[in-house]
C-alpha cells in the first residue's frame, strides 16, 4: 500500500477561500488552452471523433467485402462526390479507403487517445506535477494533430491520380505515391503526415521534459507508475522515428513536385530506400501504439489485484528492451524485397527477441493476478481481454516473424489479421480499459457497470468474428488490399462482415454509456476503486480541480510504484 | 509532508533542447541514409548490386575450371520508345574467366532521348562477386532519333564466390537490365558531336586477354 500521507484536501489547488478554480472563459479555455486536463480531454474527444470516421470507413470496406465482386464502391462514390465513377475511379476509390482507414486510426485515433489523452491528463498527475512542462506547445502539438486530420479529409476531395483521393495505403511507397498518383491528394496526406507527426515530436519532447524534471520530491525514475514509464518509452520511440519518416516523406514531396530522384531509378533513386525509411518509422510506430497500453494494463492489473504489479523494475526495463529492439527490426516488413539469407537471418532472430520481453510483460501481468484479491470491475475485463487478444497477435506475429513463412503468407489476409489482433483488438481494447478506469477521474461521473461489460462482450465477439476468419483466409492465399476476391474465399469473409456489425454495435453501446454517464450517472468520489488503487491521480478528487499540486506531494520512501 | 512548487525552467528547457536536437539528428539521418545506403550496397553487392573493377584488378583474378553461365536478360521501362535485347540468351564460361556480351539499343522515336540502365543479378548473393569492367551502365545513354548501338559488358565472375556458402553452389547467375528515360534529359538537347562518344567504342584491350 501507497503511504502518500496527504489527501485531495491538501493537494488541490483551491486555496481561495471562495473555491473558484479560475477557470478562463469558454473560447480560451478550450481553443487556447494550455491546461493539461483540458488538451487532454480535447484529444480524447478528437480520438473518439476520428475513431467513428476511420469505423466508418471499415463498415464501407467490409460492405464491399461481404460478398465477391463490386456491390458498393459505384455507390459510395458518387456519395463522396464523383458523378459517373467509371470501373477504375470506383477500384481507386477502393484503395483511399484503406488509405484513410489506416491513417486516421493509427495516427488520428490511437496516437492522440493513448499518448495525447491518457498520456496528457494522467502523466502529470502521476508524477505530481501541477502541469506539462510546456503548457502552450502542449496546445500547439493537439492543434497541429487536428489540422492534419483536416488535411486528410480535404484529400479526399482533390483529385489523386484515377479518382479523386490519395490512394496509396498508409505506407504510401513509391512509385504509386510518386510518378503514380497525379494530382494534389497525395500531396494533400504527405502534408497531414507532416502536421500529424510535427505535433507529436513536440508533444514527445514535452513528456520527456515533463518527466525527466517535474516528478514530485522523492519520486524517483524507479518508482514511478508503470504508465508513466510506458509514456517515456513511448516520446523516445516517437522523438526518434518520427523524423525519419518526416525525411521520408519530404523526400516524397520533392520527388513529385520538384523534380528531385531520390526514390526514382530513372535520375538514379531507389524506390527501396523509401521503404527501409518507411519501416525504420513504421516498426517502432507500432510500439508507440502498443506500449503506453501496456502501461494502462500494468495500472490496472494491479488495482483491481489489490496487488502490486509483479516484477515492477523488470517491467519497466520490459518496455526499454521493447523500444530499443524495435529499432532494428524493420526490414522483417520487407521480407520480399530482394534480402538475401543472412540478412534475413537477422532481421527474424531480431524479431524473434522481441518475444523475449513481450513475454515478461505478460507472465508478469499474470503473476501480478496470481493470488490477488481480484475484482472484476469493468476496468479488469477490458484489461483481462486485452492480455488475451495481444497475446493471440504476439502468436501470430512470431509465425510471421520468419523470413520463410512470410514468403507464402506476405501481403495476404493473415498479415491483416495479425496487425488488427496487435492494434485494432490489442491497442483499441486498452485504450477501452483505460478509458473506464479513468472516466469518473476525469469526468466525475460514475459510467454504467453493466453497459461497460456488456459493452465489452459484444465488442470481443465482434472484433474476434471479424478478425479470427482472416487467418484461415490468409493462409489459403486471399491478398490484401483488393476490394474483390475468388468466390471461394466468400464463407468466411461473410462472417467477417457480419462481425463487424456486432462490433457496430459495442460501439452504440460506449457512446450511450458515456451519456448515461453525464445525464444519470453517480457523482464519482476521490478514490472509486477503492484500496488497490495508489497512484497519485486518486489523491485528488474527481474530476481534479483545475489547477493541482501547487502544493507538491512528497513521496516517502515505503511508497509503492 | 508537502514541498512547495518549483518549476525550473532553465533545466526543462535545456532537457528540450536536447530532445529537440535528438530530433534533428535524426531528420539529418534519414537524408544521410541516401548516400549511406547506395554505398552499402556498392559495398556489399546487397540487393543484387553489382561490383565494379579495374581493368588492372581484373588481371590479378586467376580463372578456375569451375564452370558457370550467365543469362542475360534485358527490359525497357514503360514511357522509353527504345528496343532494348541482348545478343545472347546465355553465355557459359568459367568462374574468374572475363567475357564479353553485347546488347543492342535502338532508339524508335523520332527526338534524341537519354537511358539511364539499372541492373541487377540474381541469386541476390552473387551481386558481390559479379564484377563488371566495363559497361553501358555506367553512363547515361543517348540514342540520336533511329540510331541503334551495340554495347558492351566485360564482366568476370570472382573466384572468391566459391568460398561463400551461401554464393558457391550457383550454377546460372542471372544478368538483368532495365532501360529507363532519364530523369535528366538536358544531354539530349546537346549537340550531335556527342552522340558517338556516349556510347562507348569498344575497348579491344580490355577484352583480350
Amino acid at each position: 500500500m501507497a503511504s502518500i500521507p496527504a489527501d485531495h484536501e491538501t493537494f488541490d489547488a483551491h486555496h481561495d477561500a471562495h473555491d473558484h478554480d479560475h477557470k478562463p472563459a469558454f473560447f480560451a479555455r478550450w481553443f487556447m488552452s494550455t491546461n493539461h486536463k483540458d488538451i487532454g480531454t480535447m484529444y480524447l474527444i478528437f480520438a473518439i471523433f476520428a475513431g467513428i470516421i476511420g469505423g466508418a470507413v471499415s463498415g464501407m470496406m467490409r460492405a464491399e467485402l461481404a460478398q465477391p465482386g463490386i456491390q458498393y464502391l459505384g455507390i459510395f462514390a458518387q456519395f463522396l462526390g464523383e458523378k459517373n465513377p467509371s470501373f477504375d475511379q470506383q477500384l481507386h476509390l477502393w484503395n483511399v479507403l484503406i488509405t484513410a482507414h489506416g491513417l486516421i486510426m493509427v495516427f488520428f485515433m490511437v496516437m492522440p487517445a493513448i499518448i495525447g489523452g491518457f498520456g496528457n491528463w494522467f502523466v502529470p498527475l502521476m508524477i505530481g506535477a501541477p502541469d506539462m512542462a510546456f503548457p502552450r506547445m502542449n496546445n500547439i502539438s493537439f492543434w497541429l494533430t487536428v489540422a492534419g486530420f483536416c488535411s486528410l479529409m480535404l484529400s479526399a476531395f482533390v483529385p489523386g491520380g484515377v479518382g479523386n483521393g490519395a490512394g496509396t495505403g498508409w505506407t504510401v511507397y513509391a512509385p504509386l505515391s510518386t510518378s503514380g498518383s497525379v494530382g494534389p491528394a497525395v500531396d494533400f496526406g504527405i502534408f497531414s503526415l507532416h502536421l500529424a507527426g510535427a505535433g507529436s515530436i513536440l508533444g514527445a519532447v514535452n513528456f520527456i521534459t515533463t518527466i525527466f524534471n517535474m516528478r514530485a520530491p522523492g519520486m524517483t525514475l524507479h518508482k514511478m507508475p508503470l504508465f508513466v514509464w510506458s509514456v517515456l518509452v513511448t516520446a523516445f520511440l516517437l522523438l526518434l522515428s518520427l523524423p525519419v519518416l518526416a525525411a521520408a516523406i519530404t523526400m516524397l514531396l520533392t520527388d513529385r513536385n520538384f523534380g528531385t530522384t531520390f526514390f526514382d531509378p530513372a535520375g538514379g533513386g531507389d524506390p527501396v530506400l523509401y521503404q527501409h525509411l518507411f519501416w525504420f518509422f513504421g516498426h517502432p510506430e507500432v510500439y508507440i501504439m502498443i506500449l503506453p497500453g501496456f502501461g494502462m494494463i500494468s495500472q490496472i492489473i494491479s488495482t483491481f489485484s489489490k496487488k502490486p504489479v509483479f516484477g515492477y523494475l523488470g517491467m519497466a526495463y520490459a518496455m526499454v528492451a521493447i523500444g530499443v529492439v524495435g529499432f532494428i527490426v524493420w526490414a522483417h516488413h520487407m521480407y520480399t524485397t530482394g534480402l538475401d539469407v543472412n540478412t534475413k537471418m537477422y532481421f527474424t532472430a531480431a524479431t524473434m527477441v522481441i518475444a523475449v520481453p513481450t513475454g515478461i510483460k505478460i507472465f508478469s501481468w499474470i503473476a501480478t493476478m496470481w493470488g490477488g484479491s481480484i475484482e472484476f470491475k469493468s476496468p479488469m475485463v477490458w484489461a483481462i481481454g486485452f492480455i488475451f487478444l495481444f497475446t493471440m497477435g504476439g502468436v501470430t506475429g512470431v509465425v510471421l516473424a520468419n523470413g520463410g513463412i512470410d514468403d507464402n503468407v506476405q501481403d495476404t489476409y493473415y498479415v491483416v489479421g495479425h496487425f488488427h489482433y496487435v492494434l485494432s483488438l490489442g491497442a483499441v481494447t486498452s485504450l477501452f480499459a483505460g478509458f473506464f478506469y479513468w472516466f469518473p477521474k476525469m469526468s466525475g461521473r460514475m459510467h454504467s457497470e453493466f453497459l461497460s461489460h456488456l459493452q465489452f462482450w459484444v465488442f470481443f465477439v465482434g472484433v474476434n468474428t471479424i478478425f479470427f476468419p482472416m487467418h484461415f483466409l490468409g493462409v489459403q492465399g486471399m491478398p490484401r488490399r483488393y476490394p474483390d476476391y475468388a468466390p471461394a474465399f466468400e464463407y468466411w469473409n461473410k462472417i467477417s462482415s457480419i462481425g463487424y456489425e456486432i462490433m457496430a454495435v459495442s460501439v452504440v453501446i460506449f457512446l450511450i454509456n458515456i451519456a448515461y454517464a453525464f445525464i444519470g450517472g453517480r457523482k464519482a468520489e476521490a478514490n472509486y476503486w477503492g484500496e488497490g488503487a495508489t497512484t497519485l491521480e486518486w489523491t485528488l478528487s474527481s474530476p481534479p480541480p483545475f489547477h493541482q499540486f501547487e502544493t507538491l506531494p512528497v513521496i516517502d520512501d515505503a511508497a509503492h510504484h | 509532508m508537502t514541498a512547495a512548487v518549483r518549476i525550473d525552467s532553465r533545466r526543462n528547457r535545456k532537457v528540450a533542447a536536447i530532445a529537440a536536437s535528438g530530433a534533428l539528428a535524426m531528420l539529418g539521418m534519414g537524408y544521410a541514409a541516401v548516400p549511406l545506403y547506395r554505398m552499402f550496397c556498392q559495398a556489399t553487392g546487397f540487393n543484387g548490386t553489382t561490383q565494379r573493377a579495374t581493368s588492372a584488378q581484373a588481371a590479378g583474378v586467376k580463372v578456375t575450371t569451375r564452370p558457370i553461365t550467365i543469362r542475360f536478360d534485358a527490359n525497357v521501362a514503360p514511357g522509353l520508345p527504345w528496343l532494348f535485347k541482348p545478343e545472347q540468351v546465355t553465355q557459359d564460361g568459367r568462374i574468374g574467366e572475363r567475357k564479353i556480351a553485347f546488347f543492342t539499343a535502338k532508339n524508335l522515336s523520332d527526338k534524341p532521348i537519354v537511358g539511364r540502365a539499372v541492373f541487377n543479378v540474381t541469386p541476390e548473393q552473387t551481386g558481390a562477386y559479379f564484377h563488371k569492367i566495363q559497361c553501358f551502365c555506367f553512363n547515361e545513354q543517348k540514342l540520336e532519333p533511329g540510331q541503334e548501338v551495340r554495347m558492351p559488358v566485360i564482366y568476370y565472375v570472382d573466384p572468391a564466390m566459391l568460398d561463400d556458402a551461401n554464393a558457391r553452389d550457383t550454377p546460372e547467375i542471372t544478368l538483368s537490365y532495365t532501360f529507363l528515360a532519364a530523369a535528366d534529359q538536358s544531354l539530349a538537347q546537346e549537340a550531335a558531336k556527342s552522340a558517338a562518344s556516349v556510347a562507348k567504342p569498344l575497348d579491344r584491350n580490355a577484352s583480350a586477354r
